[in-house]
């Protein structure tokens, strides 16, 4: 096993390094979850000890972008939590309905899975064409995948039955062409988003949203970066705008409790006041 | 005299904490084992209970009126209480923190499992040391056995089910592959047992 006292003190250095060489803060997250990506990246990348790693991504910036892909572990779904794109549809849309024009921000959008279930919903809501929709995250492998709109086809029997559950209209199928092992995504699905390198621990507001949905990123984050992130969006809501939260998350415990009303609390969905 | 000054982890404040790693079979064995444990446990209790990872969990529907303690399912950050038994929820991994705290992660599956036993098992053990029993319980794969060989390392105790008791006996015997000093015990012995722990007093026979 890793000596636990030496790996503690290599692991605060590692995020340093990575901070002040490429302005990647890791420096607030929770630390037992990245405990384990560090480790495990040893193991694929090979290296004997954190020190050695930190000497790596230091002096070689395409080991720093390889360490990124472990420190930033893209695993999504499409309809992910089917119950919470249902209340979306059920709850939400009509109130997305009264304004001529809206803007949605999928903040830690990983490999896309997130927005293009958000597009589908809205597409059949014929909402689609009056929203912009913003899909942010820090990994740029990730966000190269999310815009290409690949997604593996053994995923689609999870997908399919996800969709279902959350009231999809439509037959899933509809929206992909399968090949090659793989589901390319209705390219029209994508025409109003925009895809973008944005961190919620280093990056400010950048544009005025209606709908914020940021969904299992916050639990990696301790209570000072949450409250950052929450004052983030705090500040890029219109008044009444909502915040989506992943189904363990919650607003209740930071510092902006009371600027945030539950919705749909069952889901997590909240209302700016 | 020269001496060499090491940080230690501060584990005095974290209570001692029973983590129990169950899958196929599990609800039953769970059954024999917390109804046991008496009101004013001097240990927190932290189950992950392999189980498929749609809709809530109802482990704390069917627990908590069979056993005297306070039962919920884990929320991320909340701290660890002596008398609380905390299940893991669905879909995500649940670990904890040196401070004592828990925390939760969707990162992915391990041996196709999320909650995976090993995870809380591997971070209870640096988080937790000496003050870290780790039970592995019937179930059809192998998580778990690395985790409970870590506890031990790190000065903990492991117990696993006899796996003549268990209703799957993969599990049990994987874990005492990888942990051949572990106690072995039936379901209802490891309960019996688990309500005996003294508050801060040794425990695990080795
Ligand atoms: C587990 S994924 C969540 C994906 C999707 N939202 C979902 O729920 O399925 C977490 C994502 O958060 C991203 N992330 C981590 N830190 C971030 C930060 N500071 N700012 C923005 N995104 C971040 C990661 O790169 C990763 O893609």
């Amino acid at each position: 096993m890793y000596p636990a006292a030496e790996l503690d003190i290599e692991l605060k250095l590692l995020v340093d390094a990575i901070y002040l060489k490429y302005n990647y803060d890791f420096r607030n997250y929770s630390p037992a979850s990245m405990k384990r990506r560090v480790l495990h990246a040893l193991t694929q990348l090979e290296v004997a000890t954190v020190s050695q790693l930190q000497d790596q991504i230091l002096h070689k910036p395409d080991r720093f972008l390889d360490l990124l892909q472990y420190l930033t572990i893209p695993v999504s779904e499409m309809f992910r939590d089917p119950s919470y794109f249902r209340a979306i549809r059920e709850q939400v849309v009509p109130i997305l309905r009264t304004w001529p024009s809206f803007k949605i921000w999928i903040a830690g959008c990983s490999t896309g899975e997130e927005v293009y279930s958000m597009a589908i919903l809205l597409k059949e809501e014929n909402l689609l064409e009056r929203a912009i929709i913003y899909a942010t995250d820090i990994n740029p492998h990730s966000l190269e995948r999310a815009e290409a709109g690949i997604f593996a086809l053994d995923s689609m029997k999870l997908f399919t039955s996800n969709y279902q559950k959350a009231g999809g209209k439509s037959s899933f199928s509809d929206y992909y062409t399968a090949g090659y092992g793989s589901a390319l995504f209705d390219k029209s699905l994508k025409r109003n988003i925009t895809f973008a390198d944005h961190s919620l621990a280093t990056d400010s507001v950048f544009s005025e949203m209606h709908f914020i949905s940021c969904r299992n990123v916050l639990i990696y984050f301790n209570r000072p970066l949450q409250n950052r992130a929450f004052g983030l969006f705090h500040n890029s809501l219109v008044h009444r705008g909502f915040m989506g939260l992943g189904s363990k998350e919650t607003v209740q415990f930071s510092d902006y409790a009371q600027n945030f009303e539950p919705f749909e609390a069952r889901e997590r969905i909240y209302r700016k006041v | 005299m020269a001496t060499i000054r090491s940080a230690q982890p501060q584990t005095h404040a974290l209570p001692l904490t029973v983590l129990i790693g169950a899958s196929a079979g599990g609800v039953e064995a769970l059954n024999r084992i917390l109804p046991q444990l008496p009101a004013d446990y001097p240990a927190a209790v932290v189950v992950v209970l392999h189980q498929p990872s749609e809709g809530p969990s109802l482990l704390v529907e069917v627990f908590s009126p069979r056993v005297r303690l306070l039962t919920k399912e884990a929320d991320e950050k909340e701290p660890l209480v002596a008398g609380v038994i905390y299940f893991a929820p669905p879909g995500y991994h649940l670990l904890i923190e040196t401070d004592g705290t828990l925390a939760l992660s969707v990162d992915d599956p391990v041996l196709f499992c999320r909650p995976a036993i090993d995870v809380l098992f591997d971070s209870a053990a640096q988080a937790l040391g000496s003050k870290a029993i780790g039970v592995v319980l019937t179930g059809a794969n192998e998580d778990g056995a690395a985790g409970l060989a870590r506890v031990q390392q790190a000065g903990g105790s492991a117990v696993v089910q006899d796996p003549a008791d268990a209703l799957v006996a993969t599990m049990p015997e994987a874990a005492l592959a990888a942990v051949p000093t572990a106690q072995i015990l039936t379901a209802t012995a490891i309960g019996q047992w688990l309500a005996t722990l003294q508050p801060g007093g040794r425990h695990g026979a080795q």
